[in-house]
């Protein structure tokens, strides 16, 4: 999936085993849904060398989530581009984040985050035992940080311009909702929030409004006049 | 005579079917589909986290009680290979029917121009118990609106755009606008 990855486990338990694991988790997910290697199985059914009912059990699932979540999402959330590739990465990008972190619970830790592409996943608490705390990067400047929301167990994840992409993989439009900046939905786990983000990004500013209507999920939408709109029930994560 | 009452009874049969089966092909040619199939309650992720388990003793750590791993993923490189674009749609305005969306009713009518989906159209809004009608085009009296101001509190995480992947995306952007016809 070609993003960084950040992971911090908040016990002196934690060693490189754990670490190599869920790095080696991740170089797994790119192998296998990369539509950028040529050698990855998304990449063979997108040339028709392989069938989507003969892919591996974890691909015929992220189909089907990804079926699932277009209905939800009345057609907002697709995974076939234009050109009538597959390309999946909206939501195997906070399904596999999620993974990740099931899978450092099964281990024994509590206390950690998971941070794929500024999507994250945290679990119980920092090293100073409070909530970990995450910043809403400005879209106009990487190194400052507009909002800070404090979470534990919920998921936080950013669509932005980055997302998008080029025009060309948004073939919704909705006039006269304007174009947003950033998006960031917190929601009850990774794989939720960036599933509706990725959705709700389409949607421009009408963003907020649907994410308003989700029970469970908050969302802080940035505009292009710098005005933020945020939903009623997203202050109870904003720290001081 | 009789014989040819037959043939005419025969040929009208015959422009009877034709002319059935010309008119259900039109009409089905002309069904949009816009996603109209039933929501499903919150759904729970249930993929299958494919790391090995290991036995064997990890080493201990000292100090702050914290350890962090970074690493980064390969970036991506090569160009976007776009096979020849085939148009999926025909040239028009469809109207799906309403459906349920789990928030409300939904309504949509999809703009097809130049064989591809142009435009979406909402025809019917989310209608909250709670909330008036017609909320998603405007603000939501509850939704709250702040300038964004910098925030010079640390923190333990950041979540947004990174620079790498902004001028990736550029950059493949510029590639696929040269590769284009």
């Amino acid at each position: 999936m070609g993003m960084p990855i950040s992971l911090e486990i908040a016990d002196p338990r934690a060693g490189e085993k754990i670490f190599d694991r869920v790095f080696d988790y991740f170089t797994h997910i790119d192998e296998t849904f990369s539509t950028y290697k040529e050698t990855s199985e998304i990449s063979a059914i997108n040339s028709g060398r392989l069938a989507p009912e003969d892919a591996s059990p974890e691909m015929r699932l992220v189909l089907m989530l990804s079926e699932e979540t277009k209905q939800l999402t009345r057609g907002f959330f697709d995974i076939r581009t234009p050109e009538g590739r597959l390309d999946p990465s909206g939501l195997v990008k906070g399904w596999s984040i999620w993974n990740a972190a099931q899978l450092i619970l099964k281990a024994g830790f509590a206390d950690f985050y998971v941070d794929a592409g500024g999507d994250i996943q945290p679990h119980g608490r920092n090293a100073e035992g409070e909530s970990w705390s995450v910043g809403i990067k400005n879209p106009w400047n990487q190194d400052e940080h507009v909002k800070i929301v404090k979470v534990t167990g919920e998921g936080v994840a950013t669509s932005g311009t980055y997302v998008r992409g080029p025009h060309i993989y948004n073939p919704l439009t909705r006039k006269p909702a304007e174009d947003i900046a950033s998006l960031t939905v917190i929601g009850p786990n990774v794989y939720e929030a960036d599933r509706i983000a990725t959705a709700a990004f389409a949607m421009g500013t009408d963003a907020a409004a649907f994410v308003e209507s989700l029970p469970g999920f908050e969302t802080y939408m940035i505009r292009n006049d710098r005005q933020a709109v945020m939903t009623s029930g997203f202050e109870r994560f904003a720290a001081a | 005579m009789k014989n040819a009452w037959k043939y005419v009874l025969a040929i009208i049969a015959v422009v009877v079917i034709a002319g059935y089966a010309i008119f259900s092909s039109q009409r089905n040619s002309n069904v949009a589909t816009t996603g109209g199939g039933q929501p499903s309650s919150t759904p729970t992720p249930s993929g299958s986290g494919s790391g090995a388990t290991s036995s064997g003793t990890g080493t201990t750590g000292t100090g702050s009680g914290s350890g962090t791993g970074t690493g980064t993923g390969g970036t991506g490189s090569g160009s976007g290979s776009g096979s020849g674009t085939t148009s999926l749609y025909k040239n028009g305005t469809y109207t799906g029917t309403a459906a349920d969306a789990f928030y409300g009713t939904i309504q949509v009518s999809a703009v097809i121009s130049g064989g591809k989906l142009t435009d979406v159209k909402f025809l019917q809004y989310p209608n909250d118990p709670g909330h008036t009608a017609e909320v998603s085009r405007e603000a939501l009296p509850q939704l709250k609106q702040e300038a964004i101001t910098a925030q010079s509190a640390t923190v333990d995480i950041v979540s947004g755009a990174t620079q790498d992947s902004q001028a990736f995306q550029q950059s493949l952007a510029s590639a696929l606008a040269q590769a284009k016809v």
